[in-house]
């Protein structure tokens, strides 16, 4: 399907409504880190990636693999909205042998990769990418990592051979949200300046804001620069569209009580009646 | 590696010197190659230490380079591998499966890509180089990660039969490989090559000399020495898979002999003697006698590959010492 920009807004705000649902009945996950997320899993899947519950075996689909992998709740509702597998199954999530772990697991549906330490997902991409490249094959990979993530060593080795190897037919994406688990990555462990490092790592690298969608899909579409590895640098707010959580570190897994969660489903009411106005 | 009399003994019983497992593993992924371009090998600058330099010369664009990046290399072979590429990731044992621990449990085992990882110049292979280059603990890192296969041959025939069945068996696959020149230590035709399957090289009811890896040889020459000397009619038999595991061999040789002794290049916690003994034990064959071989909890001493061995009694004297005392417990 086909969607416009302000279809894709308001699919995001109610993948938004999900992820901050699924994750109260859970009990558990990565709130923050997820909302944060969840308009580049939304662009991905809806407009750029080559990936279906019919091709998924396909060796000529795209990938995508979750990098950050603690965001699996926007994962998974992005999933099964892509009919990767039914939303009620994440009534399962965390549950006793449930497939619907806290983080990606190739039992479920639609994940290429089981991911959860940090560091994983751009090495693999790599290999993907440069075996795409050896078969001489059209498909795409992409990863999604957090900023915090990257004090992780392996990601600059990986960076180190992405751009060895010329790969411009692999996209990774910082969900940059400024914050991790004991504090701002300013503080904690500053991995800017960004652009500079990475352009210093031989990849084409772009900074947006990542929830625009339309910047999203146009930095996300094509290799920025033939030859390369491409870097999207997406600024976002973690907690996004749940007001108190907007930007909050305590909500890098928190989970929501019953007066905030009630207060948090107000809010998404009121942004997809604004959203459902402005579409009319 | 083998005393003056342990050499002349292994003359005389017809042993053949080989070449290097790492050698005949080389030579083998060429063959691989030369039918299927979709065998990769992936190297951290490592192509000369695993003597892959006739094959990036003859298939280069089946050498990935990744630099002296242990971790990207294994995870870069996760990916080539969900890509349906035949990868091998040849590292040595030391660097491979310590850090990039989390990568063979996370990337290949946990996601099942089927990357065989081959540790090369494994267990004390680098000898006064020191600890740092010693690998005596990836039995027991890596026995405790579900769906990897553990591997590590004795001689030539099982190398290159080991590294024929990684390339088909489609599952996550670890290679433990040694840098010298290695016995031949039966015929080939006795015994089909089969992971899981140990391979019997001696029959005896006195004891069994239940060893992997370089280390077999030595065991199969004190077995010789003990039935020239004393009598005694050892078993020996090369426990090429750790995992998985022959447990039946392993409880034939406790209950036919009464006496087994462990032999590996490897610290003896969490190796081959704990897992033979842990089924010995589960199965109730409680007369036992039991005593394992190996590098104690401790760092080596200096010196050679032999020079080590013969330290800590991985050798036909030592081994012909040990099974000695144990009997004489009797």
């Amino acid at each position: 399907m086909n969607y416009t920009d302000g279809q894709l807004e308001q699919k995001s705000l109610k993948l938004r409504r999900s992820v901050v649902k699924w994750i109260k009945h859970a009990g558990a996950g990565h709130t923050g880190g997820s909302l944060s997320c969840i308009d580049i899993l939304n662009v991905l899947y809806n407009r750029i990636l080559n990936v279906s519950p019919e091709n998924f075996t396909s060796p000529d689909r795209d990938r995508y693999v979750q990098s950050k992998g603690h965001a699996v709740e926007a994962l998974f509702v992005v999933l099964a909205d892509a009919g990767f597998f039914d939303e009620s199954d994440l009534e399962t999530l965390c549950c006793y042998q449930s497939h619907y772990v806290g983080h990606p697991t190739r039992k479920v549906n639609g994940v290429e990769q089981n991911t959860g330490g940090l560091g994983h997902g751009l090495p693999i991409c790599v290999g993907t990418a440069l075996a795409g490249k050896m078969d001489a094959k059209d498909y795409r990979v992409y990863t999604l990592l957090g900023d915090g993530e990257l004090a992780e060593g392996s990601n600059w080795e990986a960076a180190m051979s992405a751009a060895h190897y010329k790969l411009d037919n692999l996209t990774a994406v910082i969900d940059c949200n400024t914050l991790q688990i004991a504090g701002r990555t300013a503080d904690v462990m500053n991995s800017e300046p960004l652009v500079e490092k990475w352009e210093a790592f031989g990849w084409a690298v772009r900074r947006i804001d990542g929830h625009d969608i339309a910047a999203l899909t146009e930095a996300l579409r094509d290799p920025l620069e033939a030859g390369k590895p491409s870097m999207v640098i997406a600024d976002t707010v973690k907690g996004r569209g749940v007001s108190f959580m907007e930007d909050v570190g305590k909500w890098h897994h928190g989970v929501p009580n019953d007066e905030e969660f009630a207060k948090a489903m107000e809010g998404f009411d009121m942004q997809l009646a604004a959203k459902e106005g402005a579409l009319s | 590696m083998y005393s003056p009399e342990a050499s002349a003994l292994a003359e005389e019983i017809g042993l053949k010197k080989g070449k290097a497992n790492l050698e005949v593993f080389a030579a083998t992924v060429e063959a691989l190659a030369s039918s299927d371009p979709q065998v990769v090998a992936v190297v951290s600058d490592s192509r000369g230490s695993g003597k892959l330099g006739p094959f990036g010369a003859a298939y280069p664009k089946q050498l990935v380079e990744v630099g002296i990046a242990e971790q990207n290399l294994v995870g870069v072979a996760a990916g080539l591998a969900s890509a349906g590429k035949k990868v091998f990731a040849v590292s040595p044992s030391c660097f491979l499966t310590a850090r990039s621990l989390e990568q063979i449990k996370n990337d290949v085992a946990y996601s099942d890509n089927p990357v065989t990882l081959v540790g090369i110049s494994s267990g004390v292979s680098y000898g006064a180089l020191g600890t740092t280059h010693h690998s005596l603990h990836d039995f027991a890192a890596l026995r405790a990660i579900n769906n990897l296969h553990v591997v590590c041959p004795a001689d030539n025939y099982e190398a290159e039969q080991a590294v024929r069945a990684a390339a088909v068996l489609e599952k996550p696959v670890f290679l433990r490989f040694g840098k010298a020149a290695l016995y031949s230590l039966g015929s080939e035709a006795e015994q089909a090559f089969e992971f899981g399957k140990a391979r019997l090289l001696r029959y005896g009811d006195d004891l069994a000399f239940i060893a992997t890896g370089e280390t077999v040889a030595h065991a199969l020459l004190a077995a010789e020495k003990l039935k020239r000397e004393q009598g005694l009619e050892a078993r020996v038999i090369s426990l090429h898979s750790l995992k998985p595991f022959d447990v039946d061999a392993v409880l034939a040789a406790a209950r036919e002999c009464g006496a087994v002794v462990t032999v590996e290049e490897h610290m003896v916690n969490g190796g081959l003697g704990e897992a033979c003994a842990a089924a010995i034990l589960e199965a109730g064959v409680g007369d036992c006698l039991f005593h394992r071989v190996g590098i104690p909890d401790e760092y080596t001493v200096t010196g050679s590959q032999a020079d080590i061995f013969r330290h800590y009694g991985i050798s036909m004297e030592g081994l012909f010492s040990t099974a000695g005392q144990m009997l004489e417990r009797v």
